[in-house]
Order: C-alpha cells, then sequence, then structure tokens
C-alpha cells in the first residue's frame, strides 16, 4: 500500500477527494485517507462518459470488504474519461490513489468552483483535528 | 454477583425502567412445566392434525410428500449444524459456509444460471424479491404476472409491490397454459419482468423459452418460478432465456410441516449478480494458502449497505438449505432424473384413470409432470369429505383461488404415490362422486 | 486457563485436511438413494412432455454413496463452532440455549407431516397451537392481536411498514419517511427503501438515548413511523421512551418496535405500554429457535387495535362451539382493509412448534427469570470487563448500568497497543469462544457489543472474562500474536478482499 502522502499540486475536498486541474479539465480521485478508512478495495464501478457530476454530490461509489464509500464530485463538469483499468485492478486506488488510482477525468463546468476547495495543507489541518 | 456488580438486588438492574412502564403483575400466562408435561401438551395438539402418514396425500398447491432420507435429518440436526449463528466469523464457521456454497452449486446446476444465493425463505416471496431486483435493474415499475403462478405469490407480490411503488398486471390462462398472445400484449416498455411458473399452478407445463422471448423484446426481465424436483428433467429456465429462476425448495428434502420452514431458491444470471438479495458464500484462501469459503460481496446486504441494501433479509433458511443439498446428493445425478420419470409417468396414469371416471374430466389436457387438475360434475368440497372419511386427501380444491374453476380440483403425484395408492384415489374418488351426484340429483 | 499456541508452527489436525466439496467426491455411477420402480406403465417422456421442453443433459449433481455423504458432511459439521460447544456472546443475536425437547416435539408426525393445505377442518391442533402462541406473544408484547406470517425479524420489518401505509392510506394521508436511530440494525433503513420509504436518521445523545430535540424537529406530518429498540442496540434502555412514543404519535407517525432485544425485558416491560403500535418478535432470538448457521427463524408481529384492520392474512380465529364441544379453530380470510399475504401458507409452523414449547416450559414466571438472569449476567460481565486491562483497553462505551447486552470500545486498544477489535475477536476463536458482535453499532468506534444470554452460568462468564484479561496481556507483550491470529481454527484468516475481488461463488465457476 502507498505511504501517507497528500501532493501539494492538488486540490481537496472535505469529502476525501481530490482534483488535479488542467486547463478546462480535471481529474478526480480519492484521498490517502479515504483508501485508508476503507480497506482493500475490492470494486469499482465508473459511472458512464457524458455523465455530469455536481460540485459536493456524490457520483460514484467505491467498494472495500466490509464497507462501501460515496465519492463526492470537487467540481462540476461532464465526465470525458473514465479509468477502465480499476475494472479489473481496483486495488489499485490504494497502491496508488493520485497516479494510476484515478478515477475520472471531467470537464470543467465552471473552474471558479476551485477557489471553494482546500490546498494541501488546509487539508492535512483538517484531518488533524 | 450482585456485590461484583456493585447492586443491591436484581430490581435495581432495571432502575432504567421509568416505574410507569414497569409491568406490575406477573405475566397471564400458564405457569412453567416439567419436560414431560409439555411433551404430552404438545403431543395432544398434535394428535388433532390429520396428517400424510395417517391417510393418503394427494395435496400438492406447492409443497408436496415426497420421502425425505434419513440421513437428512441425521445431518440437520447435528448440534454442529442446528445451533451456530450466521458464519459471520468464517474460520469457525466453514462447515456452514462449505455447505453453502455446495448448496449453491446445486442450485445454479439445476436452473442452469450461474448465480445462485444460499437461500430466501419460502416460494412467494422469493417471487416477490425477484420484482425488487427487477424493478432496481430496469428502472421500471409494472409487474406482468401470468395467472399460472402459485395464488400465494401473486399476491405476495402485490403486497410486496404496494411497498416499493409497482402495478402488476395479470395475464390469463388458455387451456391450461399462460396465453402468449396476452402475455406479448402486456408487456411493454414499462414493463420490469414478466413472471411465470413451471410447471405452473395446475400442474401443466410451460413454453418458457417462446415467453422469455416475449418479455425481452420490450427489454422486460423473465422470472421463472420453478419446481426443482422437475428440474431433472425439465430444460432449465436458464436455457431457457430466463434471467431470474426461483422457487419453493420443500421439495428438496423438506418436512411438510404444515408449510415452513422450508426454503426459497434465487438463481440469476451473471448481469444480475450485484443486485441478488441475500447471502453468497464464496471461495477464499487462508493465510497458510489453504481453500475456504466466506460470505462474499457483503457490501450488497442491510449490515452494511443498510438503505441502499439489494434487500433487508437477514435471518434465511440456512439449516433448510443445507437439508436441501444432502438430498440432492442423496438423490444424485441419476437419481433425480429417475424420479423426475417417475413422477411423470405416474402423473399420466393418474391422470388417466380419474379422467375415466364419470362425472371427472380434465380441466385441461396440457403436458405435466407430477400434477393436475380436474373438473368435477359434483360439489368438490363434498367429493373431498367422502375421501376424507375414506383416509385419503383427493386434493386440493381450485374454487377459492381461480373462481374460474369453481368445480376445479389439483391433484398432486410424488414416489411415494403407488400405482395402487393412485388406483386406492381412483375408487374413492370414483364412489364420492356418484354419491354426491346421486345425493344432488 | 492454558494458553493456546500463539505461532502457527503447529498446524491443528483440521487445518491438515485437504478441503474437498461434495461435488470432487464424485464418481460416475455411485449412488446414495435409489427411486422406487415404475410401477405403471413406462412411457417415453417424449410422449408425454414435448421434446423440447426437455432437458438435453443431466444436471451435474454429485454421484456419491451414503456412507460418503454421511463423513463428508460430518467432517464438514466439525469445521463449525457451534453454541451446543461453547459460548457465543453475539451481542443482537440473544444466542440461548436451544431446549432438545423442541426438536422432539416439532418432529411428531402431526406437526412434521401436516400439509399446509390440508383442510383446516382436520388440522385443529396446529390452529389450535397458532392461536395459544399468539396469545402468548400478545401477553408479553402488551398488545392486542398478532400474526405468525412473517419468515424472520427482517420480514416482521417489512410487514410492520407495509400496514403503516396501509394504515396511512386510510386516512388519506402521504407520508414519506420512517425515522430510525443512528444506532439502528441494518434491516431497519434496508427495510425502508423496500417499503417504499425515506430513512431519516435520529441522533443518540450522550446517554445513549434518542436525543429528544433532534425527534422533535424530525417528527414531522411526512413521517409514517418511527423505527426503534428500547432496550436499544448499545443494550440501554431509554428513559424518555414515553415521551419519544408520544411525541411520534402526535405527529401522527406510527410506532414500530423492533424486538430484536426483548430477551431484556420480558414480564418487566412491555413495548405496548412503552407505546409501541407493532412489534416483530424473533422466535430464533428471545424464543430458543436453533439458529441453523442463518435460519430457519420467524418473525410474528403484534399490533395495536388501531393497527389491527391491515393485518396480513389469513387470521386465525377461535370460537367457542354452541354443542358443549371445545372451541374450534379457522383461516379467517374476509378481511378487507389486510395488505395480504407476505407469503405462502401460514408461515414456519415448525418454529411456531418449538417457541410455544419453550414457552409452555417456561411460563410466565420462567420467562421473567430467564430475562432477570439475561440482565444479570451482562451486568456481571460488564461488571469484570471493567476490571483489570479491559477496564483499561477495552473501557464501556456509555458509562451505564446496561441491559441484556453492552458494548466496549477498542478504541484505547487500537491507539495503545496497536491492535483492533477484529484481532482481539480472532485471538478469542483460539481460547474457545465465539467472539461478541464487532464493529456494530456504527456509531461506537472499534465496537464490541457482548450478550451472554442467561444460558451462561457464573464459571463461563468468568472464564469469557479471563480469556479476555489474557489476550490483552499477550497483546501488550506481542501484538503481532493476535494480528495474526486464529492460529488453531480448521482455517486461518481468509483473503476476503480477492475472494470478493474475483468472486468464485459455485463449483466449476469460470468453466473449471
Amino acid at each position: 500500500m502507498a505511504e501517507e502522502s497528500y501532493p501539494d499540486d492538488l486540490l481537496y475536498h472535505p469529502e476525501h477527494d481530490w482534483a488535479r486541474i488542467e486547463g478546462e479539465e480535471a481529474t478526480f480521485g480519492i484521498t490517502w485517507y479515504a483508501q485508508d478508512a476503507l480497506g482493500e478495495v475490492v470494486f469499482y464501478e465508473p459511472p458512464e462518459v457524458g455523465t455530469r457530476v455536481s460540485k459536493d454530490r456524490p457520483y460514484s461509489e467505491v467498494e472495500s470488504v466490509k464497507a462501501v464509500s460515496e465519492v463526492y464530485a470537487p467540481l462540476s463538469g461532464e465526465i470525458v474519461a473514465v479509468n477502465e483499468k480499476l475494472a479489473e485492478a481496483p486495488e489499485t486506488i490504494n497502491e496508488d490513489p493520485y497516479g494510476e488510482g484515478w478515477l475520472v477525468r471531467v470537464k470543467l463546468a465552471d473552474p471558479s468552483e476551485a477557489e471553494a476547495l482546500m490546498d494541501a495543507e488546509a487539508y492535512r489541518r483538517m484531518l488533524s483535528e | 454477583m450482585l456485590k461484583a456488580i456493585g447492586a443491591g438486588s436484581l430490581d435495581e438492574l432495571f432502575a432504567d425502567i421509568p416505574a410507569e412502564l414497569r409491568l406490575d403483575r406477573p405475566l397471564d400466562l400458564p405457569d412453567g412445566r416439567p419436560e414431560t408435561e409439555v411433551f404430552d401438551h404438545l403431543a395432544a395438539l398434535a394428535s388433532r392434525n390429520a396428517h400424510a402418514d395417517s391417510e393418503l396425500c394427494f395435496l400438492g398447491a406447492g409443497m408436496y410428500d415426497h420421502y425425505v432420507p434419513a440421513i437428512v435429518d441425521a445431518i440437520t440436526q447435528r448440534s454442529e449444524f442446528l445451533t451456530p449463528y450466521t458464519p459471520y466469523q468464517p474460520e469457525v464457521s466453514q462447515g456452514t459456509l462449505q455447505a453453502m456454497f455446495e448448496f449453491q452449486t446445486a442450485m445454479s446446476e439445476l436452473t442452469g444460471l450461474p448465480v445462485a444465493n444460499a437461500s430466501l425463505y419460502e416460494g412467494p416471496s422469493s417471487v416477490a424479491s425477484a420484482a425488487y431486483l427487477a424493478i432496481g435493474a430496469t428502472g421500471r415499475r409494472r409487474l406482468v404476472a401470468s395467472r399460472g403462478l402459485h395464488p400465494h405469490a401473486r399476491e405476495t407480490l402485490r403486497t410486496y409491490a404496494r411497498g416499493f411503488g409497482a402495478e402488476v398486471v395479470e395475464v390469463g390462462l388458455a387451456g391450461g397454459l399462460t396465453d402468449a398472445a396476452e402475455l406479448a400484449a402486456a408487456v411493454d416498455g414499462a414493463t420490469a419482468a414478466v413472471f411465470v411458473q413451471n410447471p405452473n399452478f395446475l400442474g401443466a407445463v410451460e413454453d418458457l423459452e417462446r415467453l422469455a422471448a416475449a418479455a425481452k423484446e420490450a427489454g422486460a426481465l423473465t422470472v421463472a418460478a420453478v419446481d426443482p424436483i422437475t428440474l431433472g428433467i425439465l430444460r432449465p429456465p436458464g436455457d431457457c432465456g430466463v434471467d431470474i429462476a426461483v422457487g419453493e425448495g420443500q421439495p428438496l428434502g423438506g418436512r411438510l410441516d404444515f408449510g415452513g420452514p422450508s426454503f426459497g431458491f434465487f438463481c440469476a444470471a451473471e448481469e444480475h449478480l450485484r443486485r441478488m438479495p441475500g447471502r453468497i458464500a464464496g471461495e477464499a484462501a487462508d493465510a497458510d494458502g489453504r481453500r475456504g469459503f466466506v460470505l462474499a460481496l457483503q457490501t450488497r446486504e442491510q449490515h452494511i449497505r443498510r438503505e441502499k441494501a439489494t434487500h433487508n433479509i437477514c435471518t434465511a433458511q440456512a439449516l433448510n438449505a443445507l437439508g436441501g443439498i444432502v438430498y440432492l446428493a442423496w438423490l444424485g445425478k441419476r437419481g433425480i432424473v429417475e424420479l423426475g420419470e417417475l413422477l411423470a409417468r405416474r402423473t399420466a396414469y393418474a391422470r388417466e384413470r380419474l379422467a375415466a371416471i364419470e362425472g371427472v374430466e380434465l380441466l385441461h389436457d396440457a403436458p405435466v409432470v407430477r400434477e393436475f387438475a380436474l373438473r368435477l360434475d359434483a360439489p368438490v368440497a363434498e367429493v373431498l369429505e367422502r375421501c376424507a372419511a375414506d383416509g385419503i386427501a383427493a386434493g386440493y380444491p381450485l374454487a377459492r383461488d381461480y373462481p374460474e374453476h369453481p368445480d376445479g380440483l389439483l391433484v398432486a403425484i410424488t414416489e411415494r404415490r403407488s400405482r395402487e395408492d393412485i388406483d386406492r384415489l381412483a375408487e374413492s374418488l370414483r364412489a364420492a362422486v356418484s354419491e354426491a351426484v346421486g345425493v344432488a340429483a | 486457563m492454558t494458553r493456546p499456541p500463539a505461532t502457527a508452527e503447529i498446524p491443528a489436525p483440521q487445518q491438515r485436511e485437504r478441503v474437498v466439496t461434495i461435488f470432487e467426491r464424485s464418481a460416475p455411477g455411485r449412488r446414495a438413494g435409489t427411486v422406487p420402480a415404475c410401477d405403471v406403465p413406462e412411457r417415453p417422456l417424449a410422449e408425454l412432455i414435448p421434446a423440447r421442453l426437455l432437458r438435453e443433459r443431466p444436471p451435474e449433481l454429485p454421484e456419491v454413496s451414503e456412507p460418503e455423504i454421511v463423513r463428508h458432511y460430518n467432517r464438514l459439521s466439525r469445521r463449525n463452532f457451534d453454541l451446543d460447544t461453547g459460548p457465543y456472546p453475539l451481542g443482537s443475536c440473544t444466542m440461548k440455549h436451544n431446549p432438545r425437547l423442541n426438536e422432539r416435539v416439532a418432529a411428531l408426525p402431526g406437526h412434521a407431516r401436516l400439509h399446509p393445505a390440508q383442510d383446516p377442518k382436520r388440522a385443529q391442533g396446529a390452529l389450535e397451537l397458532m392461536w395459544r402462541l399468539e396469545r402468548a406473544l400478545c401477553e408479553i408484547c402488551g398488545l392486542p392481536f398478532a400474526s405468525l406470517q412473517p419468515s424472520a425479524g427482517s420480514h416482521g420489518e417489512l410487514a410492520g411498514l407495509l400496514l403503516t401505509r396501509a394504515y396511512h392510506d386510510d386516512r388519506g394521508e402521504r407520508r414519506t419517511k420512517v425515522l430510525i436511530p443512528d444506532t439502528a440494525h441494518g434491516t431497519n433503513p434496508a427495510t425502508v427503501t423496500m417499503a417504499g420509504y425515506e430513512t431519516v436518521k435520529v441522533a443518540t445523545n450522550e446517554r445513549g438515548g434518542i436525543e429528544l430535540g433532534d425527534l422533535r424537529a424530525k417528527a414531522t406530518g411526512e413521517v409514517a413511523a418511527l423505527m426503534l429498540t428500547n432496550p436499544n442496540t448499545l443494550g440501554l434502555f431509554d428513559e424518555n421512551i414515553a415521551e419519544i412514543t408520544r411525541i411520534v404519535r402526535d405527529a401522527g407517525g406510527v410506532l414500530y418496535y423492533d424486538g430484536a432485544n426483548l430477551n431484556a425485558i420480558m414480564g418487566r416491560s412491555r413495548p405496548g405500554d412503552m407505546g409501541f403500535d407493532i412489534v416483530h418478535v424473533n422466535l430464533h432470538k428471545s424464543f430458543s429457535q436453533p439458529h441453523g448457521g442463518g435460519g430457519p427463524g420467524a418473525g410474528p408481529i403484534c399490533v395495536s387495535e388501531r393497527i389491527e384492520p391491515y393485518l396480513p392474512v389469513p387470521r386465525v380465529v377461535r370460537s367457542e362451539a354452541g354443542n358443549g364441544a371445545g372451541p374450534s379453530f379457522a383461516f379467517d380470510y374476509e378481511r378487507p382493509k389486510s395488505i395480504g399475504r407476505l407469503r405462502g401458507f401460514a408461515g414456519n409452523f415448525g418454529v411456531f412448534v418449538r417457541a410455544y414449547a419453550y414457552i409452555a416450559s417456561l411460563g410466565g414466571d420462567g420467562l421473567a427469570e430467564a430475562s432477570e438472569t439475561a440482565v444479570l449476567n451482562a451486568n456481571y460481565l460488564l461488571a469484570r470487563l471493567r476490571a483489570g486491562r479491559a477496564g483499561r483497553y477495552l473501557p464501556p462505551a456509555f458509562d451505564r448500568r446496561c441491559m441484556h447486552e453492552f458494548v466496549l470500545t477498542g478504541a484505547p486498544a487500537k491507539r495503545e497497543l496497536g491492535v483492533r477489535t477484529l484481532d482481539i475477536a480472532k485471538r478469542l476463536l483460539d481460547y474457545g469462544f465465539h467472539p461478541p458482535t464487532i464493529y456494530f453499532p456504527l456509531l461506537v468506534d472499534e465496537a464490541l457489543m457482548f450478550e451472554p444470554t442467561e444460558t451462561e452460568t457464573r464459571e463461563g462468564l468468568d472464564a469469557l472474562a479471563d480469556a479476555i484479561e489474557a489476550i490483552l496481556a499477550e497483546a501488550e507483550e506481542d501484538p503481532e500474536i493476535l494480528r495474526s491470529a486464529p492460529y488453531t481454527t480448521p482455517v486461518r484468516r481468509l483473503d476476503e478482499a480477492a475472494a470478493n475481488r474475483r468472486p468464485v461463488l459455485r463449483q466449476g465457476a469460470g468453466g473449471g
């Protein structure tokens, strides 16, 4: 499993989801804290490409043996790509939550929503409280 | 012990109960009694029931007087199977979990569908559980049920449907079989699933493939309630395009027990795996690489998924399902085929002999396996009374469930009903009908 | 007490057994049972049933002899820990002794061989038993009417919410929500959804009871019902229960009581008197029906007068004979407001027989004593576990007297010893005990819920407390002992993640 980390180049949502913004698109995933709380991920079914996601609303679920966790969209937009690899190897979410374990890629509806998200330091602070 | 707790009296332990809620009198129940008296009391009650050892039983309607081999009781009465809890600690529950796995395999084999659960309560509520899956899977709210489905299943379906918000529409029978044209007309783009039974309640063998095709064309699922004992000879529902096969498991090593406990089975196509209700055992390896079994896909279930669970079931019918797999192992690959053949032949013989009686005719002449329907030219209730006086439970009257057949009688055959028994029934029925007609005339 | 092995070096005898399924034991041509010879004309099947409706190949059922079946399942049985062998202090499960008399009376031919479609006039013993059981449950619950039809607690819960819906529909009221505490058993919210309602959670206060302010805020005209159990899943009796039921009743809601914890209060207090409309009773909990590894059970319901019209059919009715003969019993289907049927026939009759025999054996006094002893045992065990290492590492979640069960939190053990509740549970298996319920209720971190029941003796409770003390001492010395436990069970910890990622749910799955 991955070591605990919260990369500085990401933005964070209080429901333990991250966003990597690249121009008009962003990639979403769940943080190290989230995958650690879940335990070994055994199943992830991504939403369909074309689905609209809304900031602060859940858009899919991640399952471990004994728990199911909703995944929240840090920002609003339309899904343009999903991580197909997770169907065969859902444990990638545990092994590499910020890299190979990405969940969806979204075309942003309103990039200014990013202002409401936390940076890595603020997220780490939230976790320690 | 009270001292260790730090309480002065037992009453103190109940101090949290407000005074006005304390029952200030003893429970108004008979006093407790020693085992010998309790036994006598229960035995006295039992003696006032006419049962299948005290008379010849041709009753069916979903539960049947099959022979339960002695090893079923010997195994299901073992403490180690009878008294443990649900296998939440798999390391000490391998017996139960492996038995579940074997049971699932057997039901999957019989129905020709790849995924089976470890049991639901019984037949009719399993049909309703299939409806719950179908509305979740399709997002549609209309359920189309054949009148050939057991009346209890149709009623249960309606009761549940009022809860999860679905409409139940009934399709009639023609010549004892589901009216295929009526079914095709009833299925539309709002239909979540079609429900049929095979053999149906009137004993007729349905053409599942044709009915399932009609459903599929409209994008609806097909749910077939099937009699497991007939699956040795009838085409498995999975091979007929059926999506979900459910049914009453009592014929597989279950007692009659005045209707329960028995078990329901639930088998489905692979795509419905994650919506399956109930417990499912799966294979696993332990820390040293040993083969074992665990409860699989628990995230479907209520204790984890809560309001989004695929079903609310917790306690099911594990012990009865164990009886089922023991029975199927006892009957075996050849036995289930031979049993099916014997039932079909004896049923054909019985149907012929009874239809030859004056005042008795077939209600339909569709193919049957183990049960068939007659029409009597005499009041059915009276005929049954006379047969009962001969020591025979001649059949199940159809009038209440099928008002369109007020003179209908359903007769069931098992391997316990020999040719002689059938001849005896024929003779008794002949006499009963002619006497009842004679009186009426 | 001898300490069980703390390593996996010497495998337990059952661990050396090769695991084989009944299918893998098959050899072509073997069989156990034989089918009677055909004594009627042996007509070809295809003459009787069109060939295209027939199976082409036989199902791949086992081909084994009777001795092989017996050995197989006997061996399998020994891979189970069971209640007849040792204690099962599972919270919320009420694992009390299953009297063997119950099996004997259930097996009487008048019960076991009675067909459900038998004419009720010729099944008077069965109907009378059902009627008497209903009356007994009504007296215990403090509600006037009953139905034995539901097949388990969950089924009873569904019945209760469908009754609730019928009640409101009859009044022309549209209500969409059901209130449940955040400590509720998972079947409650699952049932709410199946019954077409939306779950609304009510908070728990510091004393472990319902937070009244939250309840008052949420008890609106949209609320169809409140589902509660009292004592709750924390084993605590809510002193405000009368106020709670009043609040919901005043808002027009129905009060539903989950009877899972009835074993705490039989003969002392009654849910009907607390103000509940509908109670389900788990016959496989308080009334000694064996659990069977996951059923059968039964979940009969007792209801108030205002709910009675909607009860499932058929109802069991008793009429006095006019002619000096005894009373007679019948099934009544003429109930126009009934919600209908929830299943086939009358329910799990074999379970009714066992529960009735249990009630007849104990009587009113005996049932009250059973509850008293259950509460005494739980409090004693709690007192033992408040001392020593358990007191330090597994403190009670709520500092209160408990009823028949109690919840400890393993948060200090996790923090200070690096062992989780799961690890403690697994090591307890090596000591010959079934662990308590773990990770429930969700409200408590690293929860352990103990319900010893009245069956355990003082010595038995001491042994359990001693074992937990010993395990915590092991954890202080070397936490890895717990994390790799169990060592002595038929299998060691199983890789559930792998089992769930690539599920193998039957023999020969995936073409194997």
